[in-house]
């Protein structure tokens, strides 16, 4: 199925993006090569394979969990030490309730 | 003494006879990153101040009669991607430009431990993402052996600054082939390890079912010695193995008699450069004089890698990069009213064009309507890749081919056509699908003086065998040429 620029639009209001025309435009061509290369994938039958989910499936791997126990954290001053806007302890954004 | 060049071992020979110190090392290597940097472009970051005091109290220690520790005094860049605490971390991203950790990466912490000198960042394709380097927010990464190349990406800076002999160990990062593909495009040493071998707390998350951290040096040796530092289980990285670490420079020794090599006729098919395919057949014939039986394989779903890596690897990252909103670190757009307007500003502005073409790719298969056609279907496919290497190690111990199908390609040559560099990764990419550890060797060079990969690939958990037949061809068949810098 061809991707359109509407497609573009929807899929970037999902991935929190705001594209410009021009790369909605450039994202349309390459998205389409891209997605056209990829059908490949529709000549193999796959209807009684598996999905794997994850490469660490060998059975040497032993991912042992760990017990769930409290450690400590960063804290609140190092937490926050990259922020763009902290305030009085917290991450300070902009109005988070749209009007209309 | 010339200091430059020196692999770890020869290094601490020298520090261990007093020829020099830690501090002469430290300030010979920051004297050239000084001379040659500025035209190669490798380190975001130098951490000249932090480096030399380190130096000092490290030679105190040996003043002191402190035994060297694996990695006492060594030069070490980090790719910037791993972090550092309290030394910029960025993904070469504008959207992390200002980012500082407040914690180190496991890898990094355990290379401290072990005595090493982080002696900077290196640049790389913003977020790992991509092949040549040229996806950097801070610039491009210059091949040291022709600066008209790219150094292979992602880890580009980390393998030009090892082939210019800016430090002596670097570590980068591997999701679909971004270790070995610089290691060969530059005529080092490369090692994706396998998944869960070394703990991924710290890399910046990518595709986190493929991604793992690795070594890249100017010998098999040195790879072993990395190795043997930075693996092991860790409570922080929940897929990181409980599998015992072996002594894996004790391992090198030993011979490639018996040792089956096994060659996929998949990874010599169509699009091989010719040169390519002449110096990895030469190899393979040199790995038959010393003693290993080469038998042909089949991994009849090579060419389904590609399209199988670039929906899972996009749908991991959608979904990981989806944390960069300009909340709690990093970069913010300004002057946004709402939320939502700050989220989609930050974004647009902070990730660059590969970044969001992979952003927007992964959000598209995995949206509604698309997950089976397209996510579900790569995962079952990967099943497939997975099982071509379980067929294929039941015949052989090693699998063995190029790393990449061409030499260093020019800057720019791929950078208008997003598949055309995909299909750089061809050879590599299925090492991070099926999980198993790989590693890329310098075995030649072009006619225009570019240095050619061989890749070896092992069952999980098999690095020993991996580098034990990697360090024999070496010995017997050293690569000495040197980039003209």
């Amino acid at each position: 199925m061809p991707i359109t620029k509407q497609d573009v639009e929807k899929i970037a209001e999902l991935a929190h993006l705001e594209l410009t025309e021009e790369e909605k435009e450039q994202f349309t061509v390459q998205l389409a090569a891209i997605l056209a290369y990829v059908e490949k994938l529709n000549e193999l039958d796959t209807a009684d394979v598996p999905p794997m989910a994850h490469a660490g499936r060998d059975e040497r791997a032993d991912y042992a969990q760990r017990d769930d126990v409290v450690g400590e954290g960063l804290g609140s001053e190092l937490a926050l030490a990259n922020a763009p806007d902290p305030a009085r302890g917290y991450f300070r954004v902009p109005k988070v309730i749209e009007e209309g | 003494m010339e200091i430059i060049g020196l692999t770890i071992d020869r290094l601490h020979g020298a520090l261990r006879t007093r020829a020099t110190s830690v501090t002469e090392v430290c300030r010979r290597t920051l004297e050239r990153i000084e001379a040659l940097d500025p035209r190669l472009g490798a380190f975001l970051i130098v951490n000249r101040d932090q480096a030399l005091r380190r130096a000092e109290e490290l030679d105190r220690d040996l003043a002191r009669g402190e035994p060297l520790r694996p990695l006492t005094g060594v030069p070490v860049a980090i790719k910037d991607n791993i972090c550092t605490r309290g030394l910029r971390t960025t993904c070469a991203s504008k959207i992390l430009s200002n980012f500082i950790p407040p914690y180190h990466a496991t890898a990094v912490e355990r290379m401290l431990e072990a005595g090493a000198l982080i002696i900077g960042k290196t640049n790389c394709d913003e977020f790992a993402m991509g092949s040549s380097n040229e996806n950097s927010a801070f610039g491009v990464v210059r091949n040291p052996w022709n600066a008209e190349r790219v150094p292979g990406g992602s880890s580009g800076g980390s393998g030009a600054a090892v082939a210019a002999d800016l430090c002596v160990v670097a570590l980068g990062s591997d999701t679909g082939g971004s270790v070995r593909l610089p290691a060969a495009f530059c005529g080092v040493v490369g090692l994706k390890p396998t998944y869960g071998r070394v703990s991924r707390y710290g890399l910046v998350a990518y595709g986190s079912s493929l991604d793992q951290i690795g070594p890249i040096t100017k010998t098999v040796a040195d790879a072993a010695r990395v190795l043997r530092v930075i693996a092991g289980r860790d409570p922080r990285d929940s897929t990181s193995s409980n599998h015992p670490v072996p002594d894996y420079p004790a391992a090198l020794a030993g011979e490639l008699k018996g040792v089956r090599l096994g060659v996929p006729r998949e990874y010599f098919g169509p699009g091989l450069d010719e040169e390519v395919r002449a110096a990895v057949w030469q190899a393979i014939h040199r790995f038959a004089d010393l003693g290993a039986e080469i038998v042909e394989v089949q991994l009849p779903h090579t060419e389904y890698a590609i399209a199988c890596y670039y929906i899972i690897a996009t749908a991991e990252a959608s979904s990981n990069l989806a944390r960069y909103d300009g909340v709690r670190y990093g970069y913010r757009a300004l002057g946004a009213k709402t939320l939502r307007e700050m989220y989609r500003r930050t974004r647009n502005e902070g990730f660059g064009a590969e970044v969001k073409r992979r952003i927007m790719l992964g959000t598209y298969v995995l949206s509604a309507g698309y997950y089976d056609a397209y996510y579900l279907k790569a995962l079952k496919v990967r099943t497939l890749i997975e099982r071509d290497f379980r067929e294929a190690f039941t015949r052989c111990d090693l699998i063995v081919g190029p790393t990449s199908p061409t030499v260093a390609f020019r800057l720019g040559e791929k950078t208008a056509d997003p598949l055309a560099m995909y299909l750089s990764d061809i050879y590599t990419i299925m090492a991070n699908l099926a999980g198993i550890p790989a590693i890329s060797i310098p075995v030649g060079l072009s006619r225009e003086g570019l240095p050619i990969g061989l890749q070896l690939h092992a069952r999980h958990f098999e690095e020993a065998t991996l580098l034990r037949a990697a360090h024999a061809y070496e010995r017997a068949f050293p690569f000495s040429h040197k980039p003209p810098l």
